[in-house]
């Protein structure tokens, strides 16, 4: 058993701002734990977290490798949540990084099949189109969960270039719902990053049915 | 934490610029040494992904002049040169600051040790 991360550092004043690891950060941890023999083998040098949050998945997989064994690099739209990802490293004695930015601006040009493990666990939740980019320009809470149509708004810019970032050797996770379609997901990572996806982990969590989907370049 | 490992990796996406946009250059940095625990392995795993020059030269504008203008040829069972680059790569924190491209003079800023990648709607490439 791979302890959750010590978030005791956060308050409720931060949660106003930063997301509270929930159900869906969760079931990513059990996945990741779940692989860590497997993900141990690829010896991940780079691994990325869009949307780090809190930092609680950052550290956790910092935890699962070891804490000087890969680069810890988390972005988020958020600023607070950018700073947590840090202070959350530290607490855990994982040296994170954190990069304020859309999901991974900036970083494009340099990682081009440079990241061993990609991590997302999306703003997922359908919502108006507007709603999701009002919440996006916020860079606030709001952002963590407001998805737009079929939840896909902000996933699908990440889908588009999954298969340019990861090194041959990398690995993609990424938490979706029902409402996502995750077997879609799949036939369209398939069809246009030329990866082989599969739900390695699901279950019904309060209102949602929540899925770990990971990815891997075909044999 | 903005570390060397990390401003290597960033280039700039301004829209429209394209060439000469990395590496970033600091301006103003306000330089923290913190020391952490050396890993050979890492080094010699996260070597490959290095831009070297840009590493080079981004430490010497930080002052620190420790590594070679080019890899020493046994870089991986080098321990002087890959303690040097421990300490260029993990030790040196930039922790407020800014980054400016080279090209388009946009500038980032870094607070908190934390950079803003974040353009305005405007600049933004491809959307
Ligand atoms: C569901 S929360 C997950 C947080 C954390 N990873 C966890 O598992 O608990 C989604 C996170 O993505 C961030 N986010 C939303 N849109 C983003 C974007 N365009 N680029 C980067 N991060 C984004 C939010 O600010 C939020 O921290
Ligand atoms: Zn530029």
């Amino acid at each position: 058993m791979i302890p959750t991360p010590d978030l005791s550092h956060l308050t409720k004043e931060d949660y106003k701002h930063v997301y509270e690891p929930a159900e869906d950060t969760f079931i990513l941890l059990d996945a990741l734990e779940q692989d860590a023999d497997y993900l141990k083998s690829l010896n991940p040098r780079l691994c990325l977290e869009i949307g780090s949050g809190s930092g609680c998945v950052l550290s956790f997989l910092g935890a699962v490798l070891g804490s000087t064994s890969a680069l810890y690099l988390g972005t988020d739209i958020n600023i607070r949540a950018a700073q947590a990802t840090v202070r959350t490293g530290l607490q855990n004695k994982v040296s994170t990084s954190a990069l304020v930015t859309s999901l991974y601006e900036g970083l494009e040009q340099r990682i081009k099949h440079q990241v061993d493990v990609l991590v997302f666990n999306p703003p997922y939740v359908p919502t108006l189109e507007g709603e999701a980019s009002v919440a996006q320009d916020g860079r606030d809470i709001a952002g963590a969960w407001a998805g737009g149509t079929d939840g896909m708004a902000i996933t699908d810019q990440l889908l588009k270039n999954v298969g340019g970032m990861l090194s041959p050797r990398g690995v993609f996770y990424l938490v979706a719902v029902k409402q996502n379609d995750p077997e879609g997901i799949c036939v369209r990572m398939r069809r246009t990053q030329g990866l082989d996806g599969e739900v390695i982990l699901k279950r019904r969590a309060g209102g949602e049915f929540l899925h770990v989907l990971r990815f891997r370049r075909s044999e | 934490m903005v570390r060397l490992i990390t401003h290597n990796l960033l280039a700039c996406h301004v829209k429209g610029c394209d060439s000469n946009n990395f590496p970033l250059t600091f301006s103003d940095a306000e330089v923290e040494i913190r020391e952490t625990e050396y890993n050979a392995e890492f080094l010699k795993g996260f070597f490959p992904k290095l831009e070297w020059k840009a590493l080079v030269d981004s430490a010497r504008q930080l002052g620190d002049v420790s590594l070679p203008e080019t890899p020493p040829i046994d870089y991986d069972s080098n321990e002087e040169f890959l303690r040097a680059l421990h300490h260029v790569l993990l030790e040196i924190h930039v922790q407020e600051g800014s980054m400016i491209c080279p090209n388009c003079k946009h500038v980032y800023r870094i607070q908190s040790g934390i950079p803003n990648m974040l353009l305005a709607e405007h600049e933004v490439a491809g959307r």
